[in-house]
């Protein structure tokens, strides 16, 4: 690489190569859209390997979509990228990158130089390892065809069986039973949400989806599943659950093969700096689910998925290849709707040493507020959209709150009285 | 098709269109209207739709819901009389017209 006084990855003057985006997601439209906002006026170009714009996921697991046309997901419309003349190549993926010559190969055999790669390819569903997952009737869910093809399913089937006790999995289930279907979600672990919720808010989880007539078992292992052309039974630990239709969500793994491919580091997920450049190449850049990066609110690295993560990632990069270079801080923050259930996280929960569940001011409200010694750093609540963003207003500015500050108060109150103290001085 | 202007923090107006039936929100993100995030796609979870109505609007826009209220003490920008979540006005032929102003920030 020629050597340059000023950091490449930050040197708004433009060649004629411009920006070649990977991925047309929530984190690839972050980019182009943050790059024409911010004034870069050199060739933009997204690469795209579905057919589709590129359009938001999660209502895929939200709602039953039955055709293309009933669906609001684009993030915008076409006309969006045609008015900011940002190239958009639909149904054509990137297949390898030379970093020496800044070059990215597509499956259609174009060959296009860039000044700036970004790596925005997303993840894909981890497969479920049993016997039968191939039979007609067994879906993933994370494309929007998947989407389709399962609300078109949903219209007839009568027995769902969702395999994993995640997010997607217990949206879909609640998706499922308001349709009319019978619906059991089967869980490896002990808990639902195992790793992503504190235990009081997974039991109380539970409660809701059952009541709601979702069969939980957790505890619960997933053998084979058969039928002859279709799907008929799941075979589990605890006997065969009949299904017309299995979806499941065991978790999904970066697409960081390209990166690897092309000789950059990789460890599960794009390894980046602060800025997210790749550690290994300053030209490119990882952002979304691909990319493990730092975080001041983390210890080591940590690779999340997230719309806030992408869509703030997508900006950041976007602003720093226009000229304006900025760490990545923004504060985590997530959502999950699970039929009644609104369930928002803001923060990382990684490492907490004490949490408190406190009802909120109903009975469907609840917060759990994680601390790490003794100073809040992650607060999940259910169905209380106040309370959720006073809590990323404090943790974003990093105002410390202690277990006591908290005692017999929410952070709502306490948010309202600092800004209160604020306007006063 | 109600017609409604967007009015940016530079004083520069959007004029949209949008679909009855469809709420404010989606009339600009589907335009493109800079300045309206709405991360939580319209699910009244992230406040980074706010609006705030022209004066001159109010009374035909009315008040927020209770959820909405709660939350719009926690926007990015300054909370005002007029403020309001886009996700969560509704779009007939009666808001033809319609003028709202875009807040300095969202997030
Ligand atoms: C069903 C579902 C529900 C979700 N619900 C929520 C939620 O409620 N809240 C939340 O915060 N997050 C949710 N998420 C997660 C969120 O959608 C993701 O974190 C986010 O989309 C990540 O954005 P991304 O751009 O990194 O990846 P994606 O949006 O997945 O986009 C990556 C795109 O790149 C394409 N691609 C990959 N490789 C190539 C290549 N070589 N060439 C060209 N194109 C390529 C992929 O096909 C894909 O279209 C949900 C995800 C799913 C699947
Ligand atoms: S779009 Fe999120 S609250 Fe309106």
């Amino acid at each position: 690489m020629t050597s340059t006084r000023t950091d490449p990855s930050t040197n708004p003057s433009t060649s004629a190569a411009g920006v070649v985006v990977v991925g047309g997601g929530q984190a690839g439209f972050s980019v182009v859209s943050a790059l024409r906002s911010a004034g870069y006026d050199g060739p933009v170009t997204v690469f795209a390997d579905e057919p589709h714009l590129p359009y938001q996921r999660p209502p895929l697991s939200k709602k039953a979509h039955t055709d293309r046309d009933g669906v609001r997901v684009d993030l915008v419309p076409e006309s969006f990228y045609r008015e900011r003349d940002i190239g958009l190549r639909l149904g054509d993926a990137v297949t390898a990158i030379d970093t020496a010559a800044r070059t990215a190969t597509t499956g259609q055999g174009l060959r296009v130089p860039y000044d700036h790669l970004v790596l925005a390819t997303g993840a894909r569903n981890r497969p479920l390892p049993v016997p039968g997952a191939e039979l007609a009737g067994v879906h993933g869910l994370r494309s929007l065809d998947d989407a389709l093809a399962i609300g078109r399913a949903l219209t007839t089937a009568r027995d769902v069986v969702v395999v994993g006790g995640g997010f997607i999995g217990l949206e879909l289930a609640r998706v499922a039973v308001a349709g009319g279907a019978r619906v059991t979600v089967v869980e490896l672990a002990d808990r639902l949400l195992s790793r992503a919720v504190s235990p009081q808010l997974q039991e109380h989880l539970r409660e809701r989806h059952e009541r709601s007539g979702v069969r939980i078992l957790t505890g619960t292992a997933v053998h084979a599943i058969e039928g002859t052309d279709r799907v008929r039974q799941v075979v589990t630990d605890r006997g065969p659950l009949p299904a017309d239709l299995v979806v499941y969500g065991v978790g999904a793994a970066p697409r960081d093969e390209l990166a690897r491919a092309a000789g950059l580091a990789v460890d599960d997920g794009v390894i980046v700096d602060e800025q997210l450049r790749s550690i290994t190449d300053p030209r490119v850049c990882a952002v979304g689910d691909c990319a493990r990066h730092p975080h001041p609110h983390a210890e080591g690295l940590v690779r999340l998925e997230s719309v806030q993560n992408a869509a703030d990632q997508g900006a950041l990069v976007g602003r720093r290849i226009a000229g304006s270079p900025s760490p990545y801080a923004s504060l985590p923050w997530f959502w999950s709707d699970q039929g009644d259930v609104k369930l928002q996280i803001a923060g990382l929960r990684a490492n907490t040493d004490e949490v408190r569940v406190a009802p909120g001011d109903s009975p469907e409200r609840l917060a759990a507020y994680a601390f790490r010694d003794d100073r809040l750093v992650a607060v999940e609540t259910l169905n209380w959209p106040a309370e959720h963003l006073a809590a990323r207003r404090l943790l974003e500015r990093r105002t410390p709150v202690s277990a006591a500050d908290l005692a017999g108060s929410t952070l709502g109150a306490l948010a309202r009285a600092r800004r209160a103290a604020e306007v006063r001085t | 098709m109600p017609i409604v202007i967007f009015e940016l923090p530079d004083g520069t107006q959007r004029k949209v269109s949008a679909a009855p039936g469809t709420v404010l929100m989606q009339a600009a993100v589907s335009n493109g209207v800079e300045g309206i995030v709405a991360e939580c796609g319209g699910n009244a979870s992230c406040a980074t739709c706010h609006v705030y109505v022209d004066d001159r609007h109010t009374a035909r826009v009315g008040p927020p819901n209770d959820v909405e209220d709660e939350m719009l003490d926690f926007t990015a920008a300054e909370r005002r009389p007029t403020s309001r979540l886009s996700c969560q006005i509704g779009l007939s032929d009666e808001l033809d017209g319609l003028i709202v102003h875009v807040p300095e920030e969202q997030v």
